[in-house]
């Protein structure tokens, strides 16, 4: 309990508190309109399912663009769990989740056997076996999509959310299994041969990257009312996909940045919607003649790089006397 | 008891026969030579000890268990290590990582404990801690524990190899060419570490090495491969010897007539 009431932990608990109680205080007093809460919303859900992603592909280095795929099962299944079968949001959101969890089992078993592009390609098919079978499934509405679920997600429920997935995400990591999972991305064969399940650990990311993309879609479905396969599709998987790679592979701070700051872009972009796919490549093409790392690498952006600015900056005022 | 056990192990790839009817056998505590000419199946062996690749024929038993068709991480756990000829550290992770992560199949806290951190998680990630630096020590590697494996120099990277093979608590201990790219000095300081490793984490070593002055200086008894077969075994002295070694290194005597 002592290792967690760090200074450090402290500051970030508190700068959390304060981030979380300015905003509602704003959207109650209503300073924050509705279009903008609405981007807030899509924010957070860009975070969980850019760091998620993240686990996948950058930690763990299986290419996957089946991300929204995840995000449909958790959005359906906790809308069905809502809608049909009148279960509480946490009961639903946590359903659709484990359901998610349990998808990125089974299809993540036969198909991490694959490597780079075939991986990527039967992730690809898996995302849009997912959207065809809702989009035939009578009981979710098919097509024409599921109507009339409430609208239970809001700022507290997003930013709550946001903080424990990147949490427990970040604690997966920065142990030994996480260190497992890494050591399967950088050599396969040399981790096996050091005793590292390679399969495992590949599962294990897949099925908590798929877990908390269940969270998103749960959170997602909540938001709009409605939902439709065609919003599950692969451009989806895509927009994701851009923030990780924007962000940087393998670093968890440079998600929840790109999430956010695609998210602002977005809002610029509105009065644009017809190009705003054209600028999202052209951003996407300059990444990476510029800067094919991401914004972060593989570095993260936490108090140990200030504290190496005040060194610094002790040592230059240890020069002048 | 022998540790290890071949018994009439063949590989075979395609048309190709990479090593044939092998038979070896090593007790606990042994410091054994594999030698041969490029090409002679040296390597292959160690893929097929390690579940590299699986055997055509014949059975390897370790320890008194078949460890035929089990996977490499599972028979690493039961206890056999290895380095590889051309380096593959986890180049882009620092150097103490790279020797945790050998641990990870020893830790003691599950899952839920990482993500939670309760239990015994902090005191576990301190105790690895302490064991990789512990380690790295003796390879004088500790000075280095946050660089990165790549900035490393050559012989470092080779000798972080082999602190990785160890963390991983092993019986057995596989040295592919453990000296390759050393220049005398450093070949004759690694022979001395190796026989310390030995005697100190209690192991049974067999090494691939071209370096003769290491294999014969070192190792208490040697195998020399040619064409996957077993031509001659015994001690440095007799196997240096043996009219069938010269001949496969230095080629046959031309008889004038």
């Amino acid at each position: 309990m002592k290792r967690l009431l760090t200074r450090q932990n402290m500051i970030i608990a508190a700068v959390l508190l304060a981030v979380y109680l300015i905003v509602q205080t704003l959207l109650s007093v209503g300073i924050i309109s509705a279009f903008y809460e609405t981007n807030l919303v899509l924010g957070g859900i860009g975070v969980i399912m850019a760091v998620s992603l993240n686990l996948i592909t950058g930690f763990a280095g299986q290419f996957t663009l089946g991300h929204a795929g995840f995000m449909a099962i958790g959005a359906y299944f906790s809308a069905v769990m809502t809608v049909k079968w009148g279960m509480p949001f946490v009961l639903a959101l946590l359903g659709g989740s484990c359901l998610a969890a349990v998808m990125g089992f089974l299809i993540g078993l036969p198909t991490l056997r694959l490597k780079g592009d075939y991986l990527a390609i039967a992730t690809l098919g898996m995302g849009e076996v997912i959207r065809v079978v809702l989009l035939n499934t009578k009981y979710v509405g098919g097509a024409a999509g599921l109507f009339g679920i409430p609208r239970l997600t809001n700022w507290t429920w997003i930013f709550v959310s946001a903080v424990v997935t990147v949490l427990c995400i970040r604690n997966l990591l920065w142990s030994s299994y996480g260190r497992a999972c890494i050591s399967v991305r950088e050599d396969e064969v040399a981790a096996e041969i050091m005793g590292v399940d390679i399969t495992r650990y590949k599962v294990l990311a897949f099925v908590v990257g798929a877990f908390f993309a269940g969270l998103g879609g749960g959170l997602y479905a909540h938001y709009y009312y409605f939902l439709q396969p065609g919003g599950f599709g692969f451009m989806k998987s895509i927009e994701y996909l851009v923030m990780v790679v924007l962000g940087g592979m393998g670093s968890m701070t440079g998600s929840v940045m790109a999430a956010l700051a695609l998210t602002v872009i977005n809002i610029f972009l509105q009065s644009y919607a017809a190009i705003r796919m054209i600028l999202y490549a052209l951003l996407l093409i300059v990444i990476m003649i510029f800067r094919p790392e991401g914004l972060m690498g593989s570095k993260e952006f936490s108090s140990a790089m200030f504290s190496r600015f005040e060194r610094r900056g002790d040592r230059g005022s240890a020069g002048g006397q | 008891m022998a540790l290890l056990e071949v018994n009439n192990v063949s590989k075979v790839f395609g048309g190709l026969s990479a090593v044939t009817n092998l038979k070896m056998k090593l007790g606990a505590g042994e410091l054994v030579g594999l030698i041969g000419p490029n090409g002679a199946g040296k390597t292959t062996v160690f893929n097929l000890l390690t579940g590299v690749y699986q055997t055509t024929a014949g059975d390897i038993v370790f320890d008194g268990k078949n460890i035929a068709g089990k996977k490499p991480s599972a028979i690493n756990q039961m206890g056999i290590a290895r380095t590889f000829q051309n380096i593959r550290l986890f180049s882009d992770l620092s150097v103490l990582d790279n020797v945790r992560i050998a641990y990870h199949s020893h830790v003691a806290y599950k899952l839920p404990s990482a993500i939670f951190r309760f239990g015994s998680f902090y005191a576990e990630e301190e105790k690895m801690k302490a064991r990789a630096i512990e380690l790295l020590k003796i390879f004088h590697l500790d000075g280095k524990k946050d660089e990165i494996a790549k900035n490393l120099p050559y012989g470092e990277q080779r000798r972080l190899e082999i602190a990785r093979a160890l963390a991983t608590e092993p019986k057995f201990l596989l040295l592919d060419e453990p000296a390759a790219g050393m220049n005398p000095q450093e070949t004759a300081e690694l022979m001395n570490l190796i026989r310390w490793i030995r005697d100190h984490f209690e192991l049974t070593i067999l090494l691939i090495e071209h370096d003769m002055s290491l294999v014969m200086g070192c190792c208490e008894r040697i195998y020399v491969l040619e064409y996957g077969r077993v031509i001659a075994h015994g001690d440095p002295e007799t196997v240096k010897h043996n009219p069938k070694v010269i001949e496969a290194y230095l080629g046959e005597e031309v008889t004038y007539a």
